[in-house]
């Protein structure tokens, strides 16, 4: 995972509650066998008005131009800004991998779905809960001015809006550290191998059943 | 010695080590591969030159993309790319592969539990969010992500820090026509879909104890509605009966010893939550969803609500959005409005105590001539076979339903059955999100029984005012 470094990015507004991973990139995009490319159908059924299929031509497609995320002003957006509980539902990395895509670095919103919060700083990009009011206040302020962006430092835990005022943010220092040294997640657990064998030995005496030699593919003639 | 919660019991029997940051490196058991989440997670240990840490804790089925009629083909050729690489995936790295030509194929949630591939006090994966399903047996289930799937393939472990306890009581006894599906979505309708981010959820009290096994699948399942990863109920003689000769469950002294080790899956009397909701289950009626969420429920004899007495802005425009949506006007009664199609399946409602209360309903009658499509997807090809020799299939069939194979079907539509722009429909799974289970679809989530007799009505009915 590339580390995360301090960038200023445009703000797009998406002022809505509770947007799932449904919306972020809907079902028919879950048959992709990589992670790339999901970019041009992240919100697929509120950006345009046809169903999409993995593989087609977005740029030929008829946009809503009602959606937000459809206007000039965000084209560049690296910043997205919601609404409590942005990426609830289902479990789907892809919904990660859409938003990276389409250059996204960052979300804001009051809160997070846990899966989808989870999903995020282990693909590098990151979730920034502010308070309500907070959100609040950056939705007028994005509404009213044009190429309206943030600069984000997660060493510094804060945000610099272009009339230079500074609002701090919390985050876990383990997410921190993760996301600022772009850590390997598997390769860090590895360098405990030797706590995992020791633990699954003292498991295998203490609970056996837990441990079968196989899962055996047998028994299921059709 | 502290009283300890279920799950701080199942959190501590797992850890394998404290990161010095504040996670704890936590041991799985078991991890359950389908189709859509995984191959990013092969190729990802591919690439790395990685090899499984421990292949008997995995198990892969099919069932996301599989279509359930005509299985000896499949015709969308991006789904088939997909199910052969799931084939290609565990062939290579020699995991076992339950394939839909497998008569104990279906969907990962009930066939964890049905082999006896989940069992109490494990911690179970899955790259789905419904691995809450899996807590029903005592059990710590949760869903993954992709990055997630690949760590547990490499390491048998996940890094995660430790979520709060959250206690649901559901006391006293539901009234008739009322089961589990409602429980869980009043609580949802209670809490919102965010009310359990961040911690794990037991369900306790004497209604949750009352119900069979498969209900508190049912209830567990949709814990991630409420926003929790897990939900999960104590270890009691139901729990214990339930997994007793399960193909893949512990046998003779084994068994014993696994039993007494189980009997201990309980809160502690004193155990601390740091959130208690309690729910009154004589007052829980039959529910039923009129938005977006699964939080936008009401109980079936109410009346759509009026954005307008909401007094939160953000909330009211909620409503709004998704009253324009579903294309229903404030004030009006959902028995008045007509379905196009009938769901009933997925893994929330694909079991077959499921199958029985809705077959026990539709019995000698027919489904209501508006209603295009009924389809009836049993959750794994045994649960097919067990219901057929209860002659259920023929009942179904007899009424005018489609008796499918097994699979996810449409409860999310990655397959051929969908819903098709502006669609009506009452289903047994989920989520009722736009487009969810079809662009364009109108979703109403409710139990098998209210949705076989809406399937009977053409429109949703108090099902307590059904003869059965």
């Amino acid at each position: 995972m590339e580390p995360f470094r301090a960038f200023t990015g445009v703000v797009a507004p998406l002022d809505r509650a509770s947007v799932d991973t449904d919306a972020i990139i809907p079902k028919q995009f879950l048959k992709a066998v990589t992670r790339e490319g999901l970019g041009p159908f992240l919100f697929d059924n509120w950006r345009y008005e046809d169903e999409g299929e993995l593989g087609q031509d977005c740029a030929r497609r008829p946009q809503n131009p009602d959606f937000v995320l459809n206007r000039p002003r965000y084209a560049d957006a690296a910043v997205l800004l919601a609404r409590e509980n942005f990426g609830c539902g289902s479990s789907r990395e892809h919904a990660v991998w859409a938003l990276m895509d389409a250059g996204f670095r960052t979300v804001i919103a009051p809160s997070f779905a846990d899966i989808f919060f989870a999903n995020a700083y282990k693909n590098g990009l990151l979730c920034i809960a502010l308070d309500e009011a907070e959100v609040d206040r950056l939705f007028r302020a994005v509404d009213e001015r044009e190429g309206y962006a943030l600069h984000v430092d997660l060493a510094a835990q804060a945000l610099t809006t272009p009339d230079g005022e500074r609002i701090g943010f919390d985050i876990q220092p383990s997410i921190k550290t993760r996301l600022l040294e772009g850590l390997d997640d598997i390769a860090l657990s590895l360098q405990r191998a030797d706590a995992i064998r020791a633990y699954e030995a003292r498991r295998a005496r203490e609970a056996p059943w837990l441990f079968p030699d196989r899962v055996d593919a047998g028994g299921g003639e059709p | 010695m502290t009283a300890k919660t279920l799950y701080d019991k199942l959190w501590e029997a797992h850890v394998v080590c404290d990161n010095d940051d504040g996670t704890s490196l936590l041991y799985i058991d078991r991890h359950l591969v389908h189709e859509v989440s995984s191959p990013q997670a092969f190729e990802g240990m591919r690439l790395a030159g990685r090899d499984f840490w421990r292949i008997p804790a995995t198990l892969a089925v099919v069932d996301h993309n599989v279509p359930t009629v005509h299985r000896e083909r499949i015709d969308d050729p991006i789904a088939k790319i997909q199910l052969e690489a799931l084939a290609r995936n565990c062939r290579d790295f020699g995991v076992t592969l339950f394939p839909l030509t497998d008569r104990r194929q279906g969907i990962v949630h009930i066939i964890g539990p049905e082999q006896g591939l989940t069992l109490p006090g494990m911690t179970v994966v899955c790259g789905d969010s419904h691995t809450s399903t899996h807590g029903a047996l005592g059990a710590l289930g949760f869903g993954i992500g992709t990055s997630d799937i690949e760590h547990v393939m490499a390491t048998q472990c996940l890094a995660m820090p430790k979520s709060r306890n959250m206690r649901v009581r559901v006391e006293g006894e539901l009234g008739p026509g009322v089961g589990a599906k409602d429980i869980i979505l009043a609580l949802i309708g209670e809490i919102g879909t965010d009310g359990g981010n961040g911690h794990v959820i037991e369900y306790a009290g004497s209604a949750i104890r009352s119900l069979s096994v498969e209900g508190r699948m049912t209830v567990c399942n949709m814990s991630i509605e409420a926003g929790a990863r897990a939900g999960m109920v104590a270890v009691d003689d139901t729990t214990i009966e339930y997994v007793r000769g399960r193909p893949y469950a512990p046998e003779g002294e084994t068994l014993a010893r696994a039993e007494s080790a189980w009997r201990e899956l309980v809160s502690d009397e004193g155990a601390v939550f740091d959130r208690e909701v309690e729910l009154d289950a004589a007052t829980i009626e039959p529910q039923v969803t009129w938005g977006t969420t699964p939080g936008m429920v009401m109980p079936v004899t109410g009346r759509v609500p009026d954005p307008a007495d909401e007094s939160d802005a953000g909330r009211r425009r909620a409503m709004t959005e998704a009253l324009a949506y579903m294309d229903l006007k404030p004030g009006s009664r959902l028995q008045d409005v007509p379905l196009d199609k009938v769901f009933i399946g997925s893994c929330t409602n694909a079991r077959i105590e499921d199958l029985r209360a809705a077959a026990a309903v539709v019995r000698g009658r027919r489904v209501a001539a508006n209603i295009k499509q009924a389809l009836v997807v049993p959750g794994s090809g045994l649960v097919k076979a067990q219901a057929e020799r209860e002659g259920l299939d023929r009942i179904f069939i007899e009424a005018g339903f489609e008796w499918r194979g097994a699979g996810c079907s449409m409860c999310l539509g990655m397959n051929p059955d969908r819903l098709s722009e502006g669609e009506r429909c009452a289903s047994t799974s989920n989520r009722n999100f736009e487009g969810r289970q079809g662009r364009g679809g109108r979703s109403h989530l409710a139990s098998p029984v209210m949705v076989a007799a809406a399937a009977v009505h053409g429109h949703f009915v108090d099902p307590r005012q059904e003869e059965v």
